[in-house]
Order: structure tokens, then C-alpha cells, then sequence
């Protein structure tokens, strides 16, 4: 069987209580489910014999710009054994973005995640080392947040004295 | 003049460098940690790293790596800008190779919109992509080799660049920052004078690498600064998240132009070289040895390449041809629709990730049916292979520290993106 | 300069003060290569065998600014390296020059974004803004020899306080 279609159905398996919401673009495999349950499934679909998803390619986040579920935090995992890249999504909501940290199971996320909350202001519980990745660090703004615009406001950076 | 306050001389990064948990022991320490900033003025640093390391003596303690100081908002300039413009800016990420990015963002844009190239332009577009993993490399290497003290091979590499670079300039018009593919082919056809300048540069290439290679393999200098310096296992380069040329060197055989073939790399016959040692050494060998695999993939290509299109002849998808706008109404209007509108990918979120010189190029974009994309995500191989830089370098003496940062080829541009 | 020649036929030169010492700022301009991003490339390429800076006595890259003449910005300036970049301006020692590489340097160019600071001359004073995205090789050598130019007519006495003089454009790529 191909791997992509046993993912799913072992998700289900080991979480029935979880509603995954799968979409398939383009060849691309898209699971969405609820953002308390993302440590547990990566967990799983790291440790799982079949699955061993072992690299962690990014984490990101994307503005809705809407009331309800305004932000997704998106990851890619992939897996090296099968060659095979997995995208799972978990939608925060705006008044409390708040999602558990996959640092413990894949290091690289620390950095992508510190980019994450640089850039959405999205924290991650239990992260390490939360910190701003890029901007300075008395920085008030999330820069890639919509409200925000592509010029900056004015007088947030400073320029040195002339 | 101006008093500094604690918070000033203890901000945020210094906390975060002075609570990271250390393993690294001495028989008689000294006793006096001291605090070093190096960059983002450094000439090894490749361009606007700065690293803030704790030391004992010469040997480093802590590291953490500061980034940002070229971050010029790519991602947000993406939203705000259509397909077709975004282009240029691809050249500026890694701007060692450009055509590499290039390919790489086509590619992503052509998958989002569900349309492929003429396998003419797939194959010039690997042409590119394989010069420009040639000069990258041999940035890299002589880089490296400036960095750790033997500057000639430096100017070898330089000058064999410039041979690329001429070819450049004969295919796009430009040196290196090339914007040379676009949605659905590339801007221009390869003329037979770029070709034969390539074959030629080829034909000599092999030589002068070996000169290279001779010169610094055989120096003890050279391999005694690299070898056992920053040394990392394949289990934990895959938790850290290298690609690329570093991966590799850790002894796990992983290249997407191998896992998951894109254009027609699928038909082409190369090695994916693989050393098992994981240090800065073994990086360095792994870098010299894609340089002749690329070789070998450019030849084949201009064996099997096709005469015939270079574009995508859909009006209503790609841009039109020039000969065409001007005396078809049609085409006209199509091509001021794209102009001024872009190109309207459907409905849908893609990731399309390459192989590019240092590692995994990704592009995540998600598409509301506009003509710009609601959101662009860069995955850059440089930023994920910096971050194992403050594992690599504990317990090393200072002065390897420029020696590891070299073998990982960090560019700045893509890293703070 | 043919000097071997004059000082055959009559032993010695009369000159001023300010040619002499212009003629040797002019021939040994020190550069502090601030290599920022894709400019900091086509810098290395002039430094390389193709273009070879040192024909212009130039090729001397001092990579601490206690020893330079002449701040070559190459590359994007951001906000956060913006005070960097000053940091080294004034840690340079008088008479000091800056050249504005790339567009992106001089007014921000392609980088209309909140990170960018929207040319250099917001915060230093520049000599001369190079055209290019990035500027070929051969235009920065023009640069360099625009700036010799500028050296040669600095008097020695303006030691302390160079006068700023109008900024100079280099056109075309
Ligand atoms: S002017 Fe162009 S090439 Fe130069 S640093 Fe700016 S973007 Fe890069």
C-alpha cells in the first residue's frame, strides 16, 4: 500500500476522538485537525514504524485575516524511508494564539518556530528559547501579520543619529 | 554621552547565550568566561552572521547565532506583488545561484497552477540550475579555503566562476542576477554561442579542479584545520534539519533531485556522493564531488536536449509571445491582463521543494484565486543549516569557529531572507 | 607619473603640498569591504583575477575599519544593520569617503519594505551612488576612479574636517 493512503486511516486509528479534515492538491497531502491535539500526532507520526517521519522542514503560519480561526500554523514533515512530504495544519484563534512547541521532537523546529512568533506572534508552549528571530528585539509589531503594512509604521525602527 | 542601563548590556541574547546548557569540561579550567561578539562584520562570516560566543580561554563554551541583519522582508513583499514580479526578487535570495532560485519559484508557481514547461526549457532550466550549483560550489569552496588560510585556491575558484558568469551573460543578459525563467519556460533561448561556451568552460573545468583539489588536498593546513572540526552524526543532522551538501556529509544519502525527481533529473545518470565522517572535512569533499557530478549532468543535458519550444504556448495562462502581442488582438489583451492583474493560479496551498547548491529550496504558497499570493513561505536551506552552527561549535577552539561556517555555506541573504 | 624621468634631467621637482599629498591618498585608496549581501559578490569579483582591483592600488581589503579610506556599502541596509554600518563609519579615521554600491544601497531599490532603510544617505554622508542591481565590476572600478578623482582635489589642510562635496552619479549598468 502506498503511503500516502495509510496515513490517514492509522491517524484515525490511534485518534478516534479527533475530526481530520484531509485534502489532497496537486499531489500534496493536507491534514487539519484541532491545535490541542498537534503534539500528540506528531508524536505518533514520528515514532510510527511505518510512517517515521523523521525531518521537520518547516512551520509557518498563515494570517486569514478574519474573526474566527484567524491564524493556521502550518508544519511539513517529511519522511526520509519514504521519501514522502506531509502537511499538517491547526487553526489558532487571534484572542489566545497559543500552540504546543514540537521542539522536544524535532530540533529544527526551534528556529522556525522562534521565526514563527517573530512574524505572527504565535507562541509556542514550552518552547526553549522563545525569542524574536529577526527583527530587534524591542520590536513591537508582528511584521507579516495583515494589518500591518508593507512599509512599516513609521518611527518603529530607529536609524542611527546622522 | 549616554549612560547605558543593565538592561542594555544584558539584552535578551546575551541571557539566552549565558543560560545555554553546556556540556563541554576542562581539566583546569580558567575560571574567567568572557563574552565574544563576532560579526556581523566579519570577514568569515559570509556576509551579516553574528555570533555571540561564551569562552573559556580560546575554547567555546556556548554559541549563539543572532540573525536578522538582512532580513528584508521577503515574504510580505510577496503577498503584496503578482507572480511574474517576484521573479527578480528570487535572485536575490541565494545570490550565489540565481538561476537555481529562479527554477526553484517556476516551478512552485507552475505546480500551484497546474501547467508544465516544454521539455526544451525543462532542460535549460537544468543547464542553469547545474552552472549555478558549479559557481556556488565554487564559492564555497574557496571561501573556505580563503577562510582556513590558503587564499590561491580562492582566486582559482573566482576565476573558473568567471567563465560561468560569461555564459551568463550570453543566455540572460546579466552576470549573475539572472531572472531567467518564467512561469511556463524561460525568458530566452540558449544560443549556440552560450552553448559552446559552456562545452568549453566544461572541457577544461575537469583539469583545473584537479589542479585545485591537489593543492588542497595535499595541504596539511588545509585538512588538519578541517578534519575532526565540527563533527555531527546523521541522526542528529536529520533532527537539526540539514540538507544539501551537509547532509550528505553526515553520511545520509538524501537529494531530492534523487527522492522526489523533478523536471527530468529522473532520466539523467549522476551520483549523489555521500561521506560518512560528518565533519567540515567530509563537507568539503561532498562540495568537490558535486562539482564534477555536475559536469556530467550538464553534459548529458546538451546531449539530450530537444530543439523546440522554450514556452509555455497557452496565452491565456503564461505570458504570450512578443512576435504575437504585437500583431494579434487577442494575445494583446491577454498579455495585459497578466501584466497588469497576474496570473490567477486556483484555489490551494502547494509546497514544491528543490534541491538547490546548499540544500532544500521550498516554496509554500497559498493562493486565494488572485493575482498575488495571500501567503509565501521561503523555506531556505541556509537558515536551517545555521541553526546547528551553536551545536557545532562548542568545545572547538576559536579559531575553527570560521572554519565550520565556512563548510556549512551559509549565505545571508536566504537565510534572514 | 613619470617621475624617474624628471628627476633624471634636474634633480628635483617643485610641487605643492596638496598635489603631493593628493597624488599619494589618490593611488593608495584603502577600502573597508562592507559585503552586506548580492553586491558583496560582484565586490569579490573585482577583487578577483578578471577585474583586478589592484591596478588601481586598491586591492589592500582591510577588514578593520581603523585602516580605511574608503566605506564600501555593498549590499541592502537594514534597520537593525543600519547602526552597524554607522558603528564603522565612525570608527573610520579622517578623510574618509563612502561609496553607495547598488541601488539597493542608495535608495533602497527593489526593497520596498518595512526593513529596508531607503537609501544609506539617510544616516551618512555619500560620495557616490553606483547605479546597478547589481552594478558590473567594471562600473565600480569607475567608481573608484571618480573617487581618486574627488581624493586628488582634496587639499591636505581640510586633514580634519573634510568639506562635503556634491555627491557624484554614476549613470547606467
Ligand atoms: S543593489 Fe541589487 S544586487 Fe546589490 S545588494 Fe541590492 S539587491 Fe543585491
Amino acid at each position: 500500500m502506498e503511503i500516502k493512503d495509510k496515513i490517514v486511516p492509522l491517524l484515525q486509528e490511534q485518534f478516534p476522538e479527533t475530526n481530520f479534515e484531509v485534502t489532497d492538491f496537486r499531489g500534496d497531502l493536507k491534514i487539519k485537525f484541532d491545535a490541542s491535539q498537534i503534539y500528540p500526532v506528531c508524536n505518533f507520526l514520528k515514532n510510527h514504524d511505518d510512517l517515521k517521519f523523521n525531518m521537520c522542514e518547516d512551520v509557518t503560519a498563515i494570517d486569514w485575516a478574519t474573526k474566527k480561526n484567524r491564524f493556521t500554523v502550518v508544519y511539513h514533515i517529511y519522511s526520509l524511508e519514504n521519501k514522502f512530504r506531509l502537511r499538517l495544519a491547526c487553526d489558532v484563534q487571534e484572542n489566545h494564539p497559543h500552540i504546543a512547541s514540537v521542539v522536544p521532537l524535532w530540533k529544527s523546529a526551534n528556529w522556525y518556530e522562534r521565526e514563527t512568533y517573530d512574524m505572527y506572534g504565535i507562541k509556542f508552549e514550552n518552547h526553549p528559547d522563545l525569542r524574536r528571530m529577526y527583527m530587534p528585539e524591542e520590536y513591537e509589531y508582528y511584521p507579516l501579520r495583515k494589518e500591518y503594512p508593507l512599509m512599516g509604521i513609521p518611527g518603529d525602527l530607529t536609524l542611527p543619529k546622522k | 554621552m549616554e549612560r547605558l542601563t543593565k538592561d542594555d548590556v544584558h539584552p535578551s541574547i546575551v541571557k539566552a547565550l549565558l543560560d545555554q546548557e553546556t556540556n563541554v569540561t576542562f581539566e583546569d579550567a580558567l575560571e574567567n568566561e568572557m563574552i565574544l561578539n563576532m560579526g556581523p562584520q566579519h570577514p568569515a562570516t559570509h556576509g551579516v552572521l553574528r555570533v555571540l560566543l561564551r569562552l573559556d580561554g580560546e575554547t567555546v563554551v556556548a554559541a549563539v547565532p543572532d540573525l536578522g541583519y538582512l532580513h528584508r522582508g521577503y515574504e510580505k513583499m510577496a503577498e503584496n506583488m503578482s507572480y511574474y514580479e517576484f521573479i527578480p526578487h528570487t535572485d536575490r535570495l541565494d545570490y550565489i545561484s540565481p538561476p537555481a532560485n529562479n527554477t526553484a519559484f517556476c516551478l512552485a508557481v507552475e505546480k500551484l497552477y497546474g501547467i508544465e514547461a516544454p521539455v526544451r526549457a525543462q532542460y535549460i532550466r537544468m543547464i542553469m540550475t547545474e552552472l549555478s550549483r558549479i559557481t556556488s560550489h565554487l564559492v564555497a569552496v574557496g571561501a573556505l579555503a580563503m577562510d582556513v588560510g590558503a587564499l590561491t585556491v580562492f582566486l582559482w575558484c573566482l576565476r573558473e566562476r568567471e567563465k560561468v558568469l560569461n555564459a551568463y551573460d550570453i543566455i540572460c543578459g546579466a552576470r549573475f542576477t539572472t531572472s531567467y525563467t518564467r512561469i511556463g519556460g524561460v525568458a530566452a533561448d540558449m544560443p549556440d554561442e552560450a552553448i559552446g561556451i559552456i562545452k568549453e568552460f566544461i572541457a577544461q573545468f575537469e583539469e583545473k579542479l584537479d589542479e585545485a583539489e591537489r593543492m588542497l588536498n595535499t595541504n596539511r593546513i588545509f585538512v588538519e584545520r578541517l578534519e575532526g572540526v565540527g563533527v555531527i552524526s546523521g541522526e542528529e543532522a536529520i533532527n537539526i534539519g540539514l540538507t544539501g551538501p551537509n547532509l550528505r556529509g553526515s553520511g545520509i544519502e538524501h537529494d531530492l533531485r534523487r527522492a522526489n525527481p523533478y523536471m527530468l533529473y529522473d532520466q539523467i545518470d549522476f551520483k549523489v556522493p555521500v561521506y560518512n565522517e560528518g565533519d567540515s572535512l567530509a563537507r568539503y569533499f561532498v562540495r568537490a564531488d558535486e562539482l564534477r557530478e555536475s559536469c556530467k549532468i550538464i553534459i548529458q543535458c546538451l546531449d539530450k536536449m530537444p530543439k523546440g519550444e522554450i514556452m509555455l504556448n497557452s496565452p491565456k495562462k503564461v505570458l504570450p509571445r512578443k512576435t504575437e502581442i504585437y500583431t494579434k488582438m487577442e494575445e494583446l489583451i491577454h498579455d495585459f491582463m497578466i501584466v497588469n492583474f497576474g496570473v490567477k493560479p486556483p484555489v490551494g496551498d502547494i509546497y514544491s521543494g528543490v534541491e538547490n547548491p546548499k540544500g532544500e529550496l521550498g516554496f509554500y504558497i497559498v493562493s486565494k484565486g488572485e493575482g498575488h499570493p495571500w501567503k509565501m513561505k521561503i523555506r531556505s536551506p541556509s537558515f536551517c543549516n545555521l541553526q546547528s552552527l551553536g551545536g557545532l561549535i562548542k568545545g572547538h577552539m576559536i579559531s575553527d569557529v570560521v572554519a565550520i561556517i565556512g563548510s556549512l555555506d551559509p549565505v545571508m541573504g536566504e537565510a534572514d531572507k | 607619473m613619470g617621475l624617474e624621468a624628471k628627476l633624471m634631467s634636474d634633480g628635483f621637482i617643485t610641487t605643492t603640498i596638496d598635489a603631493l599629498v593628493g597624488w599619494a591618498r589618490e593611488s593608495s585608496v584603502w577600502p573597508m569591504p562592507l559585503g552586506i549581501s548580492c553586491c558583496g559578490i560582484e565586490m569579490m569579483a573585482v577583487a578577483g583575477p578578471k577585474y583586478d582591483i589592484a591596478r588601481f592600488g586598491s586591492e589592500v581589503m582591510r577588514f578593520t575599519p581603523r585602516q580605511c579610506d574608503v566605506l564600501l556599502v555593498a549590499g541592502t541596509v537594514t534597520y537593525k544593520m543600519s547602526h552597524v554600518v554607522k558603528k564603522i563609519y565612525d570608527q573610520m579615521p579622517d578623510p574618509k569617503w563612502v561609496i553607495a554600491m547598488g541601488v539597493c544601497t542608495s535608495t533602497g531599490g527593489m526593497y520596498r519594505s518595512y526593513s529596508v532603510v531607503q537609501g544609506i544617505d539617510h544616516f551618512l554622508p555619500v560620495d557616490i551612488y553606483l547605479a546597478g542591481c547589481p552594478p558590473r565590476p567594471d562600473n565600480l572600478l569607475n567608481a573608484l576612479m571618480l573617487i581618486q578623482d574627488k581624493i586628488k582635489h582634496t587639499r591636505a589642510r581640510d586633514f580634519q574636517n573634510i568639506p562635503l562635496l556634491e555627491p557624484v552619479k554614476v549613470n547606467g549598468n
